[in-house]
């Protein structure tokens, strides 16, 4: 294995949700919060690695926090105890270390990068809030009640209700598009800085093939080796007339 | 270096050779492996001007592949003239530069503009299928192929390389015109012209429509099409899709490759790449071959 490809031994694998996977696996590198690994539990098909984000991760482990959606996580999700996978990572820039009291708001499967994220800026002596929204079912409550300073989950509706974001000093989100898109216009009139967490199919995950090619202010950006983590106004800068 | 080979007037440590759009310019992967166990580097495909390539997806998988449209985004010849090619030039690697263009005019300038960057190879891509005007159309006709080919002869002494598209009739035909044109040598495949159609969305996934299907999917044709073209001209060539290992690399060279690129193989499995150069050693001495050149062309 080359420097950034290690061959890891499932820890440990547990359904925690619908169709929601927390696999832990054993790994000498180490990851920065929002930074991803590409998976691979296969030899030919599918071609390419499966881009997932750490969940969290300590001394010789990596975790991750994934939803079975096609192929690739379909066979990942079936992974035993032992078993052995591919993990080449960790990749992109990751969230960056920000200062004072931080909201993280997360959707979804965007949810799953916050825990780490949120873990190391408390544990900077940070005062973190993490919001977080669910389709159906909360899962892992306990882990995401443990990684920030106070944790709110919110069923079904809007994330972004109730939410007061003056009271922030940065906002970082990862979820679907239109809820990163309001969040950054809220921390936009707000006047406080916010980084989003943005997706792209990915091939070669290091900056080499220009598949992830995303459109910033500044131009095109890599989306696995500049980002995945951009700041807000980078990436929802078309709607700049409509926030100001 | 037991895998070493001679290609032109140069000599190679082996016989991989990083496959243009998959590998940058290297210095990603040169972040994270020793890229100097490789014979040579194609890098992105450059134009004249900077290309932002295409919108929309630009990957989708298959079965045994991946489509692509990335549609040639790169930062153009004096981008890469004045700041990429000081960063890599004093790689120990055969350095080959990967030329795309609309019309004559933009590959000759083009061309012009990096000829004080003493490179090894030009690579004059007439074969991308996820541009619109030019590109790939240069390569898909005998008559223009030799046009164009005689054109870049006749503006630079760089070794030059003609680098053919897979959607065509009679590659040894089009092969044969570039030989006749002034080409050094022979590189292909380039991408397969392929579509895919989202069902949920009823939609087609490529904004182009048309993206380029590469990976092991397009091996057996890229294998068939080097041995077409090996039998139709005396010029090296360079194989490559969908290679992976070096069983793979062996199978080109018997076709008739003197030498292979590798590409998609790259995105699967990085590792295994930069362990080919082992292996193709490792073959040599089980099969007691003393150099790679006895098996060019031998079926
Ligand atoms: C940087 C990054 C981090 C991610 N982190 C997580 C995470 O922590 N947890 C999680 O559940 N999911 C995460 N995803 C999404 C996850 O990569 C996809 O759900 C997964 O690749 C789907 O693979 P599949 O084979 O099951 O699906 P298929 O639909 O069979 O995959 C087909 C192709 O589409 C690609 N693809 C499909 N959905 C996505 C998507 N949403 N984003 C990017 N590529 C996609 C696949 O990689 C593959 O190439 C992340 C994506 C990126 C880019
Ligand atoms: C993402 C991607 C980008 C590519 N860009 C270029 C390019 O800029 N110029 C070119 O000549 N070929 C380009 N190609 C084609 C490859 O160099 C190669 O011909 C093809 O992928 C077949 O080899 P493979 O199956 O080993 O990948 C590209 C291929 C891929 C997958
Ligand atoms: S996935 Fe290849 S450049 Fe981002």
């Amino acid at each position: 294995m080359g420097v950034d490809g290690t061959a890891g031994n499932v820890l440990s694998i547990q359904e925690v949700g619908e169709a929601i996977v927390h696999l832990t696996v054993a790994t000498e590198t180490r990851p920065n919060p929002g930074q991803f690994y590409l998976l691979r539990a296969w030899q030919e098909a599918p071609l390419l690695g499966r881009p997932i984000s750490v969940f969290d991760y300590s001394e010789g482990k990596v975790e991750f926090v994934f939803k079975i959606v096609g192929k690739g996580t379909e066979i990942l999700a079936k992974l035993k105890v032992n078993d052995k996978l591919q993990l080449q990572g960790p990749f992109g820039n990751g969230f960056p270390e920000v200062e004072g009291k931080i909201l993280l708001i997360g959707g979804g499967l965007g949810n799953a990068p916050l825990h780490a994220t949120a873990k190391v800026l408390k544990a900077k002596g940070q005062e973190v809030d993490l919001r977080l929204g669910f389709a159906e079912k909360i899962y892992l409550e306990k882990e995401f009640n443990q990684a920030a300073t106070n944790t709110q989950f919110v069923v079904g509706g809007l994330v972004t209700n109730g939410l007061n974001i003056r009271d922030y000093d940065a906002v970082l989100t990862c979820g679907p598009h239109p809820m990163m898109e309001a969040v950054v216009k809220m921390a936009h009139q707000a006047g406080i800085p916010s980084y989003v967490s943005i997706e792209k199919r990915m091939a070669c995950g290091i900056g080499a093939c220009l598949v992830c090619t995303c459109k910033t202010k500044s131009g095109n950006k890599k989306t696995c080796k500049d980002g995945p983590v951009f700041e807000g106004e980078e990436i929802f800068y078309e709607d700049e007339d409509k926030i100001s | 270096m037991k895998t070493k080979i001679k290609f032109l007037d140069l000599e190679l440590k082996n016989p991989i050779i990083a496959a243009s759009g998959t590998f940058g310019f290297g210095e990603e992967y040169a972040e994270h492996y020793d890229i100097e166990k490789l014979g040579g580097i194609s890098y992105k495909g450059l134009t004249l001007d900077p290309r932002d390539g295409n919108d929309g997806i630009r990957v989708w998988e298959t079965p045994a592949g991946m489509m692509n449209s990335v549609g040639l985004e790169n930062p153009g010849v004096d981008a890469f003239a004045r700041k990429i090619w000081p960063r890599i030039q004093d790689r120990n690697l055969i350095s080959v530069v990967n030329l795309g263009g609309s019309t004559l005019e933009t590959y000759l300038e083009g061309i012009r503009r990096l000829e004080h960057c003493d490179y090894d190879i030009l690579e004059l891509n007439i074969s991308c299928p996820n541009v619109k005007a030019g590109g790939m159309a240069f390569g898909t006709e005998a008559k223009s192929a030799e046009r164009i080919t005689r054109a870049v002869r006749m503006t630079t002494q760089k070794r030059l390389m003609v680098k053919l598209s897979p959607n065509v009739g009679n590659i040894g035909e089009i092969a044969k015109a570039c030989q006749a044109g002034g080409a050094d040598a022979i590189s292909l495949i380039n991408t397969v012209q392929a579509m895919a159609i989202d069902t949920k969305s009823r939609e087609i996934v490529f904004n182009n429509t048309y993206a380029g299907l590469s990976g092991p999917a397009i091996r057996p044709i890229a294998l068939r099409m080097v041995h077409q073209t090996a039998k139709a001209v005396n010029i090296p060539i360079v194989g490559m899709g969908g290679i992976s290992n070096a069983d793979e690399v062996i199978q080109f060279l018997m076709a008739g490759a003197s030498a292979v690129q590798i590409g998609t193989a790259f995105f699967t499995n990085p590792d295994q790449i930069f362990q080919i150069p082992t292996e193709l050693e490792m073959w040599m001495e089980k099969e007691g071959v003393q150099s790679l050149e006895e098996i060019i062309g031998i079926v």
